[in-house]
């Protein structure tokens, strides 16, 4: 089962290794992780996508809880909430055909070109996982060059917010 | 007052209550030793090797319950601490370690004597700091304390780049009386509606078990232990870690559980059918099988740890807090509670009990002619009143110190229970003998983990330290040997050291005394003898039977009604199932 932890976090050396250190030295799954100071610049936000039973999970949980660095967490699998990922995605598009139909997907996809030269476009797309797979997935007879992706970031639906 | 590092850091240990600090001299904190040269305060104690400082530091702490101190440099200074630190992280001894770092420009860069410290420890330690601005060295200091003295404790590392502790750079000092910090706040006091249920499950049992653990010693909370089990009459046994936290004599008590433990503590946490832990974590030594643990009980947890709770073992009726303040709310309960627990069937059970127990488990050839480890520890027992402080190493004779001394005090029985350190029981001891100057402080160990930590006789030396040693020395690493017989056919790979020094001789030269002892009658007198010397350290070389097993044992993966037993014993050696 997925599961996205949200973990708010003191911005210190060192604290994404305890984090990181954890997950291998337990032998968690992980999935994706994303950090970036908020708005209070003593403070982290990560977002961890991890898989593993309901009892796994919770032992996560405590585990990360137990760290002295987080402040707080939230698991936003256990309710309504928006998750996100961003990709970067460059594909060859040299012919005119090519270039039509890339531009054609990003548009049903609603991502926008970034990035043009005479043979590739590079595209921003954002939206769950899922769709960016999809995205991949419909670009089967292109042929593509690179691909970033930032990994899953998520936030609470409506009222419940992760702050201190 | 203007103070620089290195003077801030022993103004803050005085200003902490730290007596003694434990540590060993380098580069990278020559500042900080110059500042503890200039004052008299904080005692230093100048071990033989960095590992024994932070074994010396654990059974300081271990005894007396406030944090063991340690200083070390940086580089192998730190990494020759890190087995004492992982050793203190896995029983949650409160320590605080200071390791000297190189300069703060230097750090990454491969400097002499550098090591990540910070990285290298993270994974053993509650917390580590590395102090990169002198303006926050003593609340890093405070910190520190803090983190490792409160909830579950634990050691904390702070890493000072030697710039910190420049004698030249001077500023203001402030030692905080208090710290708080928003992402470290541990609960002490248990959910009062979850201990009510408790308290209920506990009165409606038929064939109860209280089994405790180290948390009941780390966690001061004996007294409440022993009233809890009195007004319950339930039976009750510990872990290796809980030892002392109730009386070993009273009848109650069954003993030790889980691999080398007693037939009867182990067959009644078979059998029960409600189960209340308290301050012990299901460590694979105490549990056996996970599929056949107490298989027909609903368990209630107390622990002050949340991931401790239902990490191995998913229970019924967990409770978070701090295990003395959670019995003293159940006692208080049960005291005015107008139900009683359920006095015929807990008879029956005890009558139960009591058959088991009447199979004597523990007993062991008494007429050998070659001196059996078990007889040792009973002797030591009864030379030192059952009073002494006991330390051990790893092994063998670490077992049969936990299962025939007989502990009847929390903080006297001191041995690496979690990490299993050979080289561990020596060093502890000096801390313990620090602490308590007057007391009667033994090191159990063999002749495989003396020679782990062999070095700090010199240390005794230094601080006249009259340890006594009894070393049960079997020619063999017994733990080892025995697991050799039994799974692997009497390959005895390197379980035999060939060349063993001459203990007494070894001993001597370092400047106590040394004895061996090689017959059965010549042990009581020759012990008296050795208890006798209260200011010298003694070292007793006892040459026991080699061919000596620990029992009960349940083999690895197997469930606490598949006990291997004692030839000596009544009970069939080989486990047949017993189904209660």
């Amino acid at each position: 089962m997925r599961h996205i932890i949200s973990i708010l976090i003191e911005n210190e050396a060192g604290a994404l290794s305890r984090v990181a250190g954890l997950f291998s030295a337990r032998g968690y799954n992980i999935e994706s992780l994303t950090v970036a100071p908020t708005e209070d610049p003593s403070l982290s936000r990560m977002t961890i996508v991890t898989t593993g039973t309901e009892r796994i999970v919770e032992q996560i949980i405590k585990q990360l809880n137990k760290l002295i660095d987080v402040v707080k967490l939230l698991e936003l699998t256990d309710g309504p909430h928006i998750e996100r990922e961003m990709m970067l995605i460059k594909v060859k598009a040299s012919t005119m055909a090519q270039r039509e139909d890339v531009k054609r997907l990003a548009d049903i996809f609603r991502g926008n070109i970034i990035d043009v030269s005479p043979t590739i476009f590079t595209i921003e797309l954002t939206g769950s996982g899922d769709k960016l797979d999809s995205f991949i997935d419909s670009l089967a007879e292109h042929k593509i060059l690179e691909t970033v992706r930032s990994g899953a970031s998520g936030i609470a639906r409506g009222d419940k917010c992760l702050h201190v | 007052m203007e103070l620089s590092g290195g003077e801030i850091l022993i103004r803050c240990l005085k200003d902490e209550g730290v007596d003694y600090l434990f540590g060993y001299p380098g580069g990278a904190v020559l500042h900080i030793y110059d500042a503890l040269y200039q004052q008299e305060d904080v005692n230093h104690i100048l071990v033989r090797h960095e590992q024994a400082a932070t074994h010396a530091a654990d059974g300081y702490a271990r005894a007396t319950g406030k944090p063991g101190v340690v200083l070390v440099t940086s580089g192998p200074g730190a990494t020759n601490a890190v087995t004492g630190i992982a050793t203190a992280f896995m029983d949650s001894i409160p320590m605080v370690v200071i390791t000297g770092q190189v300069p703060s420009a230097n750090i990454g860069s491969d400097a002499f004597q550098e090591v990540d410290s910070v990285g290298i420890t993270r994974p053993c330690v509650k917390h580590n700091f590395l102090v990169k601005d002198i303006n926050k060295l003593a609340e890093t200091v405070k910190k520190a304390f803090y983190v490792a003295t409160t909830g579950r404790p634990g050691p904390v590392v702070i890493d000072v780049p030697k710039d910190i502790t420049d004698p030249a750079i001077k500023i203001p000092y402030n030692y905080p009386d208090k710290v708080t910090m928003r992402s470290y706040q541990p609960t002490m006091k248990g959910h009062t509606g979850q201990i009510k249920r408790a308290i209920e499950l506990l009165l409606t049992a038929k064939k109860p078990m209280i089994y405790t653990g180290g948390g009941v010693v780390l966690g001061n909370a004996s007294d409440e232990l022993r009233t809890f089990v009195r007004q319950l009459g339930y039976p009750v046994t510990t872990t290796l870690m809980g030892l002392g936290s109730f009386p070993a004599s009273d009848p109650q008590f069954l003993g030790m559980l889980g691999m080398h433990g007693t037939y009867e503590a182990n067959m009644a946490m078979h059998g029960c059918d409600v189960l209340i832990a308290i301050g012990a974590r299901f460590d694979d030594r105490v549990t056996g099988k996970i599929a056949e643990f107490c298989p027909d009980a609903e368990i209630i947890h107390i622990d002050i740890d949340p991931s401790s709770i239902s990490k191995t073992i998913v229970v019924d009726v967990p409770i978070v807090g701090d295990v003395a303040t959670v019995l003293q709310e159940m006692n208080h309960l049960l005291k005015t509670s107008k139900k009683q627990p359920q006095k015929k069937a807990v008879e029956a059970w005890w009558q139960t009990i009591n058959s088991w127990r009447a199979k004597n488990c523990m007993t062991y050839d008494h007429h050998s002619d070659k001196i059996k480890p078990q007889a040792a520890i009973e002797l030591l027992h009864e030379i030192t009143n059952g009073d002494a402080y006991v330390t051990s190493d790893v092994g063998q004779h670490q077992m049969w110190a936990a299962q025939y001394y007989g502990f009847e005090k929390p903080n006297r029985w001191i041995n690496s229970g979690g990490l299993g350190t050979m080289g561990f029981g020596l060093p502890a001891a000096m801390g313990v003998q620090l602490a308590f100057p007057d007391e009667t402080v033994v090191c159990v160990t063999g002749e495989g983990s003396i020679q782990m930590c062999i070095q700090e006789l010199s240390t005794c030396l230094q601080y006249g330290l009259p340890i006594k040693i009894i070393a049960l020395n079997n020619r063999y690493l017994g733990m080892v040997r025995q697991w050799q017989e039994f799974f692997y056919e009497n390959r005895y790979s390197h379980s035999y050291m060939e060349s063993l020094p001459d203990f007494v001789k070894l001993t001597e030269s370092y400047g106590h005394v040394g004895m061996r002892v090689e017959r059965p009658e010549d042990l009581k007198p020759m012990m008296e003898k050795a208890f006798a010397m209260k200011d010298r350290l003694v070292f007793m070389d006892i040459v026991t039977d080699q061919a000596e097993n620990v029992y009960p044992m349940i083999m690895a993966g197997k469930a606490h009604n598949e006990m291997h037993m004692s030839p000596n014993c009544e009970l069939p050696q080989s486990p047949e199932r017993e189904l209660s």
